[in-house]
């Protein structure tokens, strides 16, 4: 028995080797991005020529960006409250509306999983150009709502199980009705969930270009500002620069979220480690 | 599926019709109008002609016709379905023995190394792409850093704009997504069942082979399926690293309804990608029931 362990821990040490140089490889490209954007020159290549904060100072008082990054927070913000709105109806009815409509509503919602970005753009730019807006501000957050929906739907979903039934019985017994429970019950109780979802649907918006590209009237949104950089090799410092601020902001917000979802899930799993013994 | 059943006892006379309206409101709205009805449009676009209106004029099967009968357009899928195909396998095999460390290793530091693997995918994917155009440029990285370490004397080309450049893009680009559905797979394993074939007298290599595998199987195939699909029709990777060489169906279709401007033929295009993405579901399915898919 002690041998088999001891094998299983060599077994795990090795493992954890692998674990590292995997971690490794996906952090090593991202993070050239960061210790570019301090070097001193225009090319991206060793060795580093010195240390340097130019490109940063020419992210400001440049318009074009700002107006592009403006415009990818206020996408961001609605689509991503699109986004949760239906992940929250979308799921709870799915688990406790009992008909085959929320059923099939909520499958359809986790659908977008099985279509690539660059169908879901083209299927909204035809849609949105029958209805009459054409490629437009509005365009992009729906096309974002889609994109942002099976993340939310799966995380108000998880969150809604893990809830005891018998609360919501307690409180449909006690009176309550649909609404009342749903709104003074139900939904304070996943709150962090709500939060986590939203942060999770506006990271995925804020980034998201695939199918942006289709649908972005006149006025461009970051992902859409970095790639018509990208085509001049004068302006790459300038883009790491604006990819490291990206990055630490996303990172920032993803670790929020991450914080959030794990306050929710804290209570039911405390209960469940009690429970066992 | 339990929780569906959930106070099923419950009387339903205070289920006010108002309140299941909104509630089913958004996401009827979302569902029916931007998904199946915007899908439906593509469908009924393929089988128009291209005159330059919105919807195109007449019914044809032209633009499928020509799809079958141009090999530029096998070509371009076979080579899609092939770096989409090995980018599934690479992260899935790779991504394996991350998900068996987290689910069966790594005690208190699994919440932080979850994070730490799932992070990556929150970074923009723009950027990740454009890393490795860094890394595998003519003057990048790998370039500079064989030619400092005296390895090459010479800086080669031969890394940016091939296949190759555009599966390693891809495969570091989606590796999270395939960390997480086989996690889940292996961490809902019952340990009764582990323990059960070690005191039959398994090898723990045997138990790994005969029990954790087979049952970790459907989280291994959803996670192929999560990375096959953004990947397929992707059209970016190839336009960044790719070259000519690596065009793949998402670059032809983003033509269609760019520069090339036929949209019927491009909606004809993408027809035939859901079409190829159905089969691999159905694949996927039948090999997830004959796993007994516990999902």
């Amino acid at each position: 028995m002690s041998a088999a362990r001891s094998e299983a821990n060599a077994g795990g040490s090795w493992l954890g080797l692998y674990v590292l140089a995997y971690l490794v490889f996906l952090y090593l490209p991202i993070l050239l991005i960061p210790l570019f954007s301090f070097n001193d020159s225009i090319q991206a290549a060793f060795p580093l020529q010195g240390f340097t904060l130019q490109w940063y100072a020419t992210l400001y008082g440049n318009p074009a960006l700002s107006s592009a990054l403006a415009n990818s927070l206020v996408i961001a913000a609605i689509a991503a409250s699109g986004a949760t709105l239906c992940g929250i109806t979308v799921s709870y009815m799915d688990l406790y509306g009992r008909s085959p409509l929320a059923a099939t509503i909520s499958a359809i919602a986790r659908l977008p999983i099985l279509i690539p970005g660059v169908i879901v753009g083209i299927s909204l730019l035809i849609l949105v150009n029958l209805v009459g807006f054409g490629p437009s501000r509005l365009a992009i957050v729906l096309g974002h709502i889609l994109v942002a929906l099976p993340t939310t739907v799966v995380v108000m979903r998880s969150r809604f199980a893990a809830i005891p039934k018998t609360i919501r019985e307690a409180a449909l017994d006690l009176g309550a009705s649909d609404w009342t429970t749903f709104r003074r019950v139900m939904l304070p109780l996943s709150l962090p969930a709500v939060l986590s979802a939203f942060m999770l649907a506006f990271l995925t918006s804020f980034d998201e270009f695939i199918v942006v590209f289709f649908l972005a009237g006149t006025e461009p949104t970051l992902p859409l500002y970095i790639w018509s950089q990208l085509r001049f090799p004068r302006s790459l410092p300038t883009v790491m620069a604006l990819g490291t601020a990206i990055l630490v902001v996303s990172f920032v917000i993803a670790g929020l979220a991450e914080i959030l979802r794990h306050r929710g899930l804290g209570a039911s799993r405390r209960t469940a480690a009690v429970n066992p013994a | 599926m339990s929780t569906i059943a959930a106070g099923q006892s419950l009387p339903e006379s205070r289920s006010s019709p108002a309140f299941r309206f909104a509630m089913l409101l958004p996401g009827g709205l979302v569902t029916f109008f931007l998904i199946l009805f915007a899908l439906g449009l593509v469908l009924f676009l393929a089988f128009r002609g291209n005159n330059g209106s919105l919807l195109g004029a007449g019914l044809t099967v032209a633009n499928f016709a020509t799809v079958a009968s141009d090999p530029l357009y096998w070509t371009v899928t076979l080579r899609s379905l092939a770096i989409a195909g090995l980018v599934t396998l690479a992260t899935v095999v790779t991504a394996y023995p991350v998900a068996y460390y987290l689910a069966f290793h790594a005690g208190r530091r699994r919440g932080l190394l979850l994070f730490l693997v799932t992070l990556p995918f929150w970074t923009s994917y723009l950027l990740r792409v454009f890393a490795w155009k860094i890394v595998l440029a003519y003057n990048g990285v790998l370039n500079s850093a064989l030619i400092e370490s005296g390895i090459w004397s010479e800086p080669t080309l031969a890394f940016l704009n091939t296949p190759a450049a555009v599966v390693v893009t891809l495969a570091h680009a989606y590796a999270p997504f395939a960390i997480l559905p086989i996690y889940v797979a292996l961490d809902t394993i019952p340990k009764s069942l582990l323990e059960a074939a070690s005191d039959l007298g398994a090898k723990p290599f045997t138990s790994f082979r005969r029990v954790v595998l087979p049952n970790s199987m459907p989280g291994v195939l959803a996670a192929a399926l999560v990375v096959f699909v953004p990947t397929v029709g992707d059209y970016v990777t190839p336009a960044m690293v790719g070259g000519p060489a690596s065009t793949m169906i998402g670059s032809l279709i983003q033509s269609e309804f760019g520069k090339a401007n036929d949209w019927p033929f491009g909606a004809a295009l993408s027809v035939c990608v859901m079409l190829v993405i159905l089969c691999v579901v159905l694949v996927a399915r039948d090999a997830d029931r004959r796993f007994g898919s516990r999902t």
